[in-house]
């Protein structure tokens, strides 16, 4: 599925992955985890080195320690990866049973702390509440929430905002933005979508088909992308103001996971294709100034 | 608004109203006094976030779900008046696409079967035109000629959206409601079904009546803009007008919550706090006060009427007491 993807998140930094669906994000987000199902899933080559340990040298129990503790997620769906059996306190309360010698008034303390934190007003009341009672926008920062109890180093942030409204995803990303200032926690934010990656990210990673094809600062990689599937992306995006004439589109669709074409997978739907694209699998390489792409004929 | 219907008129609506009843003696105002008038040949947007009624409210235009109350007046006949089977045969001028690519085809028909069925059933032509025709429809859309033997599992997202717009314009309808068309779909797919849909306009001089979240998309396929909160139209303008000028403060609010891809762009918000009021007790005056930045006294207790603040050529209609009259007698 994933092959050769390489990235580093700084401390405090915001790292945005972005891709189509099936292009590799969130699989390279619970490789991070370490939450694929082994078998069938293996990590064949490759490291994943956090705060100075390896990650895939962990055994199962130190993983777990891992886990909710310093490094903590928040899913797509509030709603199903809730548990609705149990209460938003019991749930928050968890990560705090397992990973800390809190007292149960000290954890309830920190639960309403973290409440406020994440800003949900009438916190002993939400508390006893569960998930159906509350809107999405609420069950999102629940799981905010949750992923913070421990004060996380790495929150990995897996399409945080595509289920919510619009208004009520500007309020969880400048939450999540805010928080990112205050605890100093790095971010990895997956998502489709460009905007939130725009205006909420410091460093970009460009996926198609399993792989990285594009990183960069996100400055320079609005401004000059290089690789034709980001200039392809970026334009294809119906804007708020400017002209209203035929959107650019890209040909064609990913190709089947299965049976991916030798040499680069874009080749097939890129406008600067070359012969070589079609045989020879292009590095991925870039300058010192951190803007990166794997691409044998990139867009100038 | 008057009540007549001109001859331009493809689809008049007027103070429709939905109410569904809920367990427990409730009530939801899913549709709350929608007034409308789309021209042929138009297409209009109608934007929104979830639960503000914009998917109920396509859905009554097309009789596919009985309002509560009001008109629809489509092509020149009283929609609610009609028998079933007068409707029937009015259906074939009003077809509609869904969200879901996945959930909106059957499974067990095959893709060609799906596309002639509306012919089958309107009893368009002989069975050899009508496979004719099934082939010309996959070509307008963009899909190969043998995907008319092949079942829809073996289709993308974005192929299947294809097949559901095939199908839609089968009958050369005058109206197409598509309802959350490409919210479904990847950037690189969704250009393709939105270039395609306006290539059929054109082709085929459709109206769409376009339901969307997203204003962007939005923008892209909409020559009238409608946005829609909590079951009512707050402001409706021209596309240009309505992006160059939104007058209603939630207007604003959705325009800036949008993240722009333009780094050098990032922008301080103005974004509304705290959530949707539910739509089983919306609030008393104005629905949007709660949340306003602009709110004043009364608009908590008096509902906006509706304002001009256009021209007659081209109204641009707002509900919000900000553009109130200023009161003429000391």
């Amino acid at each position: 599925m994933l092959d050769g993807v390489g990235f580093t998140l700084d401390v405090g930094a915001v790292v945005g992955l972005v891709g189509e669906s099936g292009c590799g994000k969130s699989v390279t987000a619970m490789s991070v985890m370490r939450l694929l199902p082994s078998p069938p899933s293996r990590v064949d080559r490759g490291g994943i080195r956090f705060d100075g340990t390896d990650l895939l040298s962990l055994d199962e129990h130190a993983m777990r320690d891992m886990r909710g503790n310093r490094i903590g997620m928040i899913f797509q769906e509030p709603m199903t990866s809730l548990n609705p059996t149990f209460t938003v306190g019991w749930q928050i309360d968890e990560a705090l049973r397992l990973h800390t010698n809190l007292g149960r008034n000290e954890r309830h303390e920190r639960c309403l702390e973290l409440m406020k934190l994440v800003g949900i007003g009438a916190a002993e009341r939400r508390l006893k509440q569960y998930p159906h009672e509350l809107s999405g926008g609420l069950r999102q920062r629940v799981m905010i929430a949750m992923a913070l109890a421990c004060e996380p180093r790495l929150l990995v942030a897996d399409e945080p905002t595509t289920a919510l409204d619009v208004t009520i995803q500007a309020q969880i990303l400048a939450l999540l933005s805010d928080l990112r200032d205050r605890l100093g926690m790095a971010i990895l934010l997956i998502t489709h979508d460009l905007g939130v990656v725009a205006e909420y990210c410091d460093h970009v990673v460009v996926m198609y088909a399993g792989r990285v094809v594009e990183k960069a600062p996100v400055r320079p990689l609005f401004a000059n992308p290089r690789h034709p599937y980001t200039a392809g992306l970026l334009a294809s995006i119906p804007k708020l103001d400017g002209e209203r004439g035929v959107l650019p589109t890209i040909p064609g669709m990913v190709p089947n996971p299965g049976n991916r074409p030798p040499g680069c997978p874009f080749a097939d739907r890129c406008p600067n294709v070359l012969p070589r694209c079609r045989v020879e699998m292009p590095p991925l390489a870039g300058g010192a100034d951190g803007h990166a792409f794997a691409c044998w004929n990139p867009v100038s | 608004m008057s009540s007549t219907s001109e001859p331009d008129d493809l689809l008049v609506v007027e103070n429709l109203t939905k109410h569904f009843p809920i367990k427990g003696g409730g009530v939801i105002h899913a549709v709350n006094g929608v007034s409308l008038r789309q021209r042929r040949g138009e297409t209009v947007g109608i934007v929104g976030e979830s639960g503000c009624g914009k998917s109920t409210l396509a859905r009554l235009c097309l009789r596919l779900v009985e309002p509560t109350s009001g008109e629809i007046r489509f092509d020149g006949a009283d929609l609610r008046a009609l028998s079933a089977s007068a409707l029937r045969a009015k259906r074939r001028d009003m077809q509609i696409i869904f969200q879901n690519p996945y959930a909106s085809l059957d499974p067990r028909m095959s893709v060609g079967d799906i596309i002639r069925e509306p012919l089958d059933i309107h009893g368009i032509g002989t069975r050899a035109e009508r496979l004719r025709e099934v082939a010309g429809l996959l070509e307008k859309v963009g899909l190969p000629s043998d995907a008319a033997r092949r079942y829809p599992h073996e289709f993308s997202g974005g192929q299947r959206q294809r097949i559901g717009i095939a199908r839609a314009i089968a009958l050369r309808p005058k109206l197409v409601v598509a309802d959350e068309p490409v919210s479904a779909l990847d950037l690189s797919i969704q250009s393709q079904v939105l270039n395609l849909m306006v290539a059929l306009r054109a082709e085929l001089k459709l109206s769409y009546l376009f339901i969307s979240h997203d204003l962007g998309v939005i923008r892209y396929i909409s020559d009238r803009v409608a946005v829609m909160y909590l079951g009512q139209i707050v402001e409706l303008a021209d596309v240009d007008t309505l992006y160059a000028g939104p007058a209603h403060p939630y207007t604003r609010a959705l325009l800036s919550a949008i993240p722009q891809p333009d780094p050098e762009r990032r922008r301080v918000r103005a974004v509304p706090a705290g959530d949707l009021p539910n739509p089983e007790f919306p609030p008393p005056g104005c629905p949007f006060h709660p949340r306003c930045p602009n709110v004043m006294d009364h608009c908590r207790s008096v509902v906006p009427a509706e304002r001009n603040i256009g021209t007659p050529d081209r109204p641009h209609l707002v509900n919000c007491h900000l553009y109130d009259p200023a009161p003429t007698s000391a």
